[in-house]
């Protein structure tokens, strides 16, 4: 007769926290900070076809770090979600803070009923008037969230990236020094008995939420545009985001598909009057 | 049912979550109900080198009365294609606010934009979709045009589609219009419409058309310059979409309306 081994609730729930930790530790980092003109995105990404990095609705972003497609089955979970209650009520009422909610009932739920949590982390973004009113929220796989100040990394060695970021960072900061700032805490880590090392362009995936526009203000930041910001000029740099308005995605781009769009405001393409570019 | 790996069309997913908020799906008591809400009039299209334009009246009647004189009909799908509704107002609202979410989601979704035909076939069904209330005299007819990003030759790739009732989705060449004014907005575009026209010709050409179905038609609204309602004018192009200011559009329907002073004709 098979023997029924006792484990305490408490040993099974140790048990899941380990594997979910371990299995987040092993990928690849990613941080999201504030800046001037919005909300930045940096997921190291050796991919460009496989997001970490995602649009969620107007002012929302996604990023994940951790199992593809545990993390994706939450990202399209919020895409639905967004677009059921901004056609429901309005846009303006899609909040981030309801996503973050109903993504730690999801985790949570899964964290304890399912035989295996997921190995994700996910930050759920929302880009206010001000550096001041963005949300950044952190949701772990035990559906635990967190509202972090302006600034966080997750997975691979996010502790101690999340140190370099947090002595450096500062809300006011133009979009070429957050991207330099944040390329610089990801390579920060990980080289050879625990020193720098060098992250190519290529491997790097950058979006932001820019403060400025109306309507879906997701861009991600590619090719020359991604180079330029790394590259950097004193002066701050010619801020690439944005642009749309003027010279808008040329229809060839990648798959000849582009994936820039704001068709369902009428606000397509307007800025604040009296914002200046960032 | 949120996680579900499901589907990337936003409208599938409604019909298994929610489907009392697809148009289509409510029950309706038998007996006709075309008198009862008000209805939409006409729009135009016209493709022009390098893009499309669409325009659309300002008038919304029931019956014999005008419900709103300054609705508009004309609105963006997503960042490079336009729809123009006629029919039933409420529902075709509603319609355009579906398809609007429909191509947003998938292209968050897929990270990737629908075909221009792919749009044109996703609103087809869900023009089918409401084939039942039709029939009750709730109709709704789209007009949908944008630019083909991937049309090989860029003169060519403004394109219109059109619909009927049982979906249906029918590729015009050159122009259309629909709507109760659409046999005379289109008259008017068969005289004057010449392949390979500017976006700003067209524009005109446009206003010109609306101005015709005014004239003849009751249910469709001209320019109306007391109180300063002009027709919505959108134009989809390699810039994406662009709705003309009230001040252009202004500018064109008082030009429209003053040569016509000289010619009543056009």
């Amino acid at each position: 007769m098979a023997m029924q081994f006792y484990a305490s609730p408490e040993q099974i729930m140790r048990d899941r926290s380990e594997l979910a930790r371990k299995g987040i530790a092993r990928g690849r980092s990613a941080v999201v900070l504030s800046y001037s003109g919005g909300v930045l995105f940096v997921a190291e990404n050796l991919s460009s076809t496989l997001h970490k990095v995602s649009e969620i609705y107007d002012r929302i972003g996604f990023a994940a770090v951790g199992r593809y497609n545990e993390f994706e089955n939450m990202r399209r979970a919020g895409v639905r979600m967004a677009d059921l209650n901004g056609l429901s009520y309005d846009r303006r009422d899609v909040t981030g803070l309801a996503l973050a909610n109903a993504y730690a009932q999801t985790l949570g739920a899964i964290f304890t009923e399912q035989s295996k949590p997921f190995e994700v982390e996910i930050c759920v973004a929302e880009v206010g008037a001000t550096p001041e009113e963005d949300a950044l929220y952190r949701l772990t796989y035990d559906g635990s969230v967190n509202d972090e100040p302006g600034r966080m990394a997750m997975g691979g060695q996010a502790e101690a990236i999340a140190g370099s970021l947090k002595s450096q960072h500062r809300p006011d900061m133009s979009l070429g020094e957050a991207v330099r700032l944040a390329l610089a805490a990801l390579s920060s880590v990980g080289g050879e008995g625990g020193a720098a090392r060098t992250i190519a362009a290529n491997q790097l995936e950058v979006a932001v939420l820019d403060r400025h526009r109306v309507g879906r203000t997701f861009r991600r930041i590619t090719g020359a545009a991604l180079t330029a910001l790394l590259d950097g000029d004193a002066a701050g740099g010619a801020e690439p985001v944005g642009e749309r308005a003027e010279t808008p995605t040329t229809p060839t781009e990648e798959a000849g598909k582009p994936t820039t769009s704001a068709g369902s405001a009428d606000l397509e393409g307007r800025r604040d009057a009296d914002t200046p570019e960032a | 049912m949120f996680t579900n790996a499901g589907t990337s069309s936003f409208t599938t997913f409604l019909s298994k979550v929610a489907p009392e908020m697809l148009p289509g799906r409510r029950p309706l008591p038998p007996g006709m109900a075309a008198d009862m809400a008000p209805h939409a009039t006409t729009i135009v299209a016209i493709s022009a080198a390098g893009g499309v334009v669409m325009a659309g009246d300002r008038r919304a009647t029931m019956g014999n009365l005008i419900a709103q004189r300054d609705i508009e009909k004309v609105h963006p799908a997503d960042a490079y294609s336009l729809v123009g509704i006629a029919g039933t107002a409420g529902i075709g609202i509603e319609l355009m606010r579906l398809f609007q979410v429909e191509l947003e989601h998938y292209e968050k979704i897929e990270g990737a934009m629908l075909s221009l035909d792919g749009k044109a076939n996703r609103l087809a069904s869900m023009i089918r979709g409401n084939l039942g209330a039709a029939m009750q005299g709730l109709a709704v007819i789209p007009l949908f045009a944008g630019f083909d990003l991937a049309a090989k030759d860029p003169a060519r790739a403004g394109r219109i589609f059109s619909f009927d009732v049982t979906g249906g989705p029918y590729e015009e060449t050159g122009y259309d219009a629909i709507g109760s004014g659409s046999l005379f907005a289109r008259s008017a575009l068969k005289k004057r419409f010449r392949a390979g026209l500017s976006v700003d010709d067209a524009v005109r050409l446009a206003v010109e058309a609306l101005y015709d179905a005014a004239d003849d038609d009751t249910a469709t609204g001209g320019p109306d310059l007391t109180r300063r309602i002009y027709p919505v004018v959108m134009t989809a192009t390699a810039e994406g979409t662009h709705r003309l200011t009230d001040a252009e559009t202004a500018a064109i329907a008082e030009a429209v309306v003053a040569g016509r002073m000289e010619n009543p004709g056009g």
